[in-house]
């Protein structure tokens, strides 16, 4: 058994909710003023996701390095691993606005596309 | 090895001043210092007033050198392209105790030669000043003090040197002087040997340490630290005179003064201190600063504070000037004990050092083309339109506006950095054009600066320091392209 | 010198002025220009790598970049001139002097919307004591240097400040491998959003101190270590609580200061509490057919707001350009007390429509329970109940312009609930 103390992002009243339960499944979960805090604790108690954005170095462009970010948020635990994937990439100008620069990373569904411009 | 006639240690005010006298002749001349740029400690940390000597300790060479420098300085800042305003001070009485010390200072003043101060009343003063404290009591009017961009004048001495053969050696701290048979022959520094036959010690500061590599010494030198404020151009303050206070026996006390670019500069503290390379402010210290100051201009708001910074004064004991050619070692001449007025001296310094020279046998012959002039970089801000016209015409870049505080071009920067003694540093650029010194402190131009130091210099950006070794700004990054 | 002609000028290519000017030509105004000096639109968006953009203007949650992304598109689809790397010099009633590369113009306006934006707070505005090494940088520059020009600003890091800039960075930087020791905060709430603190500092074990500040930088040549002390109720440092935290880095994140130099050229009344211009409900300054927009007015939580605001006074711009003679109308001041820190707008005029106005507010102390009223000497003439109210967060409400009709001034104020 776990027990963890989220704080709520949903609205600005910033619920401290305090869960307990195991890998994947909540026993009790208190200190929500609001119905909309139960889901938001509960993916971030099971798997809480991040979207990722970062920069890439890039050549011929009129910065040094161009951002980068994630489709989807990814599960938290992964960002380091998908950061390393994508530091390993140099690009060279042009590249679109949207163009996709990893495609499937780590296997999890989300690609990594150009955020810049 | 490198060879030459004089070398000078020390690239600040005195440092330069003599070099600038010395490249007159047809002698060659190396300048030496520790930092990277000119400008030394002192020299480009303090009041940026050029004294009269109106309070100076009557009968004394300190007194001698900065009555006789003041006079010096209008044909100077023509020549050099210095910026220099003949403001004029206001010794300020606020009690009834300080008013009874104003005949006292003028009496002083006509012992030191200087005659043409004059007695105020309250409401003289007021008129003068509108801002001042309703408490002011009189006050003595010494209409030769001025205000100077003491760096400026640090880099137009040098430039001018420059122009003239002198060489700079900077960032090269001196290791050792080598005596041969009772003379100077060579000196060595972090990275050359240059052989001489005079070495000028104009250290400021570290002037003990110099002078200790030749022999046993029987002074010492200690920073004595002041604290400053610069206010910003859009305070409501303001006073067209420098405002002194009349010195008690404790302290010289703070004055407000304008400066040569419209801020309005407060301090300074005087804190004797041990650490030579101490130029930390302090909340107690500009508390005092403020506290100070505020009992001539009570209206004085730090919201407007654009920056607080801290000069290290060289405070020699025993104090007083010494400027004299060693009797010990031949070729060796000290220049010691150059305190605050030394900014102003530095120039009178420069020709007394000279003469001592030739009395102890060196040939100086005047140099037939020797370059007079000096001109600062064209500035865009300060140009009417049809100049700044004519500035883009021939050089694009002054469109390119870098600092939006001060109205830097990009032009003007590049010039900066091929000057004649380059700036090659953050502050470098910052003390010759003034980006990074208005109100947004550099927050905007620096990542630009940093650019433009990269591609001018050729140079990888995490190699672009703030200023001396050890202070660059980013870390060099693995994964770069 | 070239002289131009146009029915909106903008000055600032950020999110005020991007909305603005899009705004302007579809309110009918002819020609529009927005004058930038940067090398490309977005402003500060484009150093804003982090998403949490735009979830209120479109339901989507943007990077900066994808934000301006879509407001530079509709730019280009709508013809807007776009002056990139030029600079205003000079503003004067109903002209201006800007400056590039190619030279001098001077540029005629019908109406002036300015969209400046705003600069970092420094440390001499905050006096920090101590020496002055390489190392001590404002966030939002930290974050030119490593998002546009890629470049390592520190390894080992304080920040001082609870701003969102600040937070942003903490989590920054940790991405990028430097390790962020603390964040430091004055006061005895955070400045910034909550959202930032849990996914920027929380999500990192970031350790956030409330109540406390930087009182001693030490360092020659570059930063070696900063001192942190808790404060005491009157913010004075307690020195012997101090600790030592060696770092070689100093990040503030200590405030935004509205860019109005160039407004001052036209004696614009500014808002000693905004510190930007006075305006109405149409963002229109106390200079007829001058508007103001954005972070130049005032310093916004959220670009939606901003972008908002612009197309305010885009639309206003657009009206006043084609409008032959001035409309006269009532005023009405705005004066915040108890409780209010600053309200946008500061005027509210009639008009006809009497369209819903939306006033911003920051409060000026957080309150669980609190009310917002508005009053006319003793008659409260609107209230409404809001719940955990943050200095942090602004406060949107809703009025009528009409409610305020005949009123030379009213009072503003938020009442805590115990």
């Amino acid at each position: 058994m776990i027990k963890k103390e989220i704080t709520c992002t949903v609205c600005p009243v910033g619920c401290l909710i305090t869960i307990t339960g195991d890998q994947a499944k909540i026993h009790t979960l208190t200190g929500n003023q609001c119905q909309r805090g139960i889901p938001y604790a509960t993916d971030e108690f099971i798997q809480p996701t991040r979207i990722l954005t970062t920069t890439i170095p890039i050549k011929g462009h009129r910065n040094a390095r161009i951002a980068v970010r994630s489709t989807a948020p990814i599960p938290k635990a992964l960002l380091f691993d998908a950061l390393s994937i994508i530091k390993k990439i140099h690009l060279t100008a042009p590249v679109n606005h949207g163009e996709v620069i990893v495609k499937n990373i780590l296997d999890i569904g989300v690609d990594i596309i150009v955020s810049g411009y | 090895m490198i060879k030459t006639d004089v070398v000078i240690i020390g690239a600040g005010a005195v440092g330069c001043a003599i070099a600038h006298h010395l490249s007159k002749h047809m002698i060659d001349v190396i300048v030496i210092d520790k930092s990277s740029d000119v400008g030394g400690d002192a020299s480009k940390s303090n009041s940026a007033i050029i004294h009269t000597g109106f309070d100076a300790k009557p009968n004394t060479l300190e007194s001698m050198l900065v009555v006789n420098a003041n006079p010096m300085y209008d044909q100077l800042v023509a020549d050099l392209d210095i910026p220099f305003q003949r403001v004029g001070a206001i010794v300020s009485a606020t009690t009834d105790e300080e008013a009874a010390l104003l005949p006292k200072i003028e009496a002083i003043s006509h012992e030191n030669g200087v005659f043409d101060v004059e007695i105020l009343t309250a409401d003289q003063v007021k008129e003068r000043i509108p801002q001042i404290t309703d408490q002011i009591k009189g006050g003595v009017w010494v209409p030769r003090e001025s205000i100077i961009d003491p760096f400026i004048m640090v880099v137009a001495l040098a430039e001018n040197a420059v122009a003239n053969g002198v060489r700079f050696l900077l960032g090269s701290k001196v290791t050792d002087i080598i005596v041969k048979n009772g003379a100077v022959d060579r000196v060595i520094t972090e990275t050359e040997e240059i052989q001489t036959q005079y070495v000028i010690n104009a250290a400021g500061l570290h002037s003990d340490d110099i002078a200790s590599m030749i022999g046993s010494i029987d002074f010492t030198v200690h920073p004595r630290r002041g604290q400053f404020f610069i206010l910003d151009r859009s305070s409501n303050l303001e006073t067209p005179h420098i405002i002194l206070p009349v010195p008690t026996k404790k302290t010289k006390g703070k004055l407000v003064s304008p400066t040569t670019h419209g801020n309005l500069l407060i301090g300074p503290t005087a804190e004797d201190i041990q650490d030579k390379q101490d130029r930390s402010v302090t909340k107690e210290g500009l508390d005092e600063v403020l506290h100070g100051v505020k009992k001539l201009m009570p209206a004085i708001d730090v919201t407007y504070a654009i920056t607080e910074y801290a000069g290290l004064r060289p405070t020699k004991t025993p104090e007083g000037y010494e400027i004299y050619c060693s009797d010990t070692t031949e070729g060796f001449v000290n220049v010691l004990g150059i305190r605050s007025t030394g900014l102003t001296s530095s120039i009178a310094i420069g020709s007394y050092v000279v003469q001592l020279l030739k009395q102890n046998g060196l040939q100086l012959i005047k140099k037939p083309d020797y370059i007079a002039k000096r001109k600062g970089i064209r500035k865009f801000s300060t140009a009417d339109m049809q100049t700044r016209k004519q500035l883009i015409e021939n050089d694009p870049r002054y469109g390119n506006i870098i600092c939006r505080c001060e109205t830097i071009s990009e032009a003007e920067i590049v010039k900066a950095i091929h000057s004649l003694v380059p700036a090659t540093t953050l502050d470098g650029i910052k003390r010759r054009l003034r980006p990074q010194m208005g109100r947004c402190q550099g927050s905007f131009c620096t990542p630009r600066l940093i650019q433009i130091l990269s591609r001018e210099l050729n140079i990888s950006p995490d190699r672009i320091r703030k200023n001396d070794k050890g202070s660059e700004l980013l870390f060099h990054r693995e994964d770069k392209p | 010198m070239k002289i131009l002609d146009y029915d909106v000028v903008v000055i600032g290519g950020g999110p005020a002025g991007l909305s603005a000017a899009n705004t302007a030509k579809k309110n009918h105004a002819n020609k529009v220009l927005i004058i930038e000096r940067d090398d490309a639109l977005g402003g500060i968006l484009q150093q804003c790598i982090h998403p949490g953009f735009g979830l209120h203007e479109f339901k989507q949650d943007y990077t900066g970049p994808e934000y301006a992304y879509r407001h530079i598109e509709t730019i280009h689809q709508n013809n807007i001139d776009v002056f990139l790397h030029t600079t205003v010099l000079q503003l004067m009633d109903g002209s201006l002097i800007a400056v590039s590369k190619s030279g001098l113009m001077k540029i005629n306006y019908r109406s002036l919307v300015l969209a400046m934006g705003c600069r970092e707070r420094t440390r001499g505005a905050i006096q920090i004591p101590g020496s002055r090494p390489a190392g001590v940088i404002t966030a939002g520059t930290a974050q030119r240097l490593i998002n546009i020009q890629g470049q390592d600003i520190g390894k080992n890091i304080v920040i001082l400040g609870s701003g969102d800039i600040g937070m942003i960075m903490a989590r920054r930087l940790t991405l990028e491998g430097a390790k962020v020791l603390a964040v430091v905060e004055l006061l005895p709430y955070l400045s910034g959003l909550l959202r930032n603190k849990v996914q920027c500092l929380d999500d990192f074990d970031i350790p956030l101190y409330l109540r406390h500040t930087v009182i001693d930088i030490v360092g020659n040549h570059r930063v070696e270590s900063v001192t942190i002390a808790p404060v005491d109720d009157e913010n004075r440092p307690m020195i012997d609580k101090a600790w030592s935290v060696p770092c070689d880095t100093l990040l503030l994140s200590v405030g935004l200061i509205p860019e109005n130099e160039l407004t001052q050229q036209l004696d614009i009344i500014i808002d000693p509490k905004t510190r930007g211009p006075i305006v109405d409900q149409t963002m229109q300054t106390s200079c007829k057919g001058v508007f103001a927009c954005g972070n130049v007015v005032h310093v916004n939580d959220l670009v939606d707001h901003v972008s908002a605001e612009g197309a305010k006074a885009g639309k206003h711009a657009a009206i006043h350009a084609q409008t032959k003679t001035d409309i006269i109308s009532t005023q009405t001041r705005i004066i915040p007390k108890e409780g209010i820190h600053s309200v946008i707008p500061q005027i509210v005029i009639q008009d006809e429509q009497d369209d819903m106005i939306q006033m911003a507010l920051r409060v000026s102390t957080p309150a669980k329970k609190a009310s917002i009223i508005i009053t006319s000497n003793d008659d409260i003439l609107y209230k409404i109940k809001r719940n955990h109210v943050r200095p942090g967060e602004i406060q949107m409400i809703k009025i009528r312009p009409s409610l305020f009709k005949d009123l030379d001034q009213v009072s503003i104020m938020m009442e805590k609930e115990s």
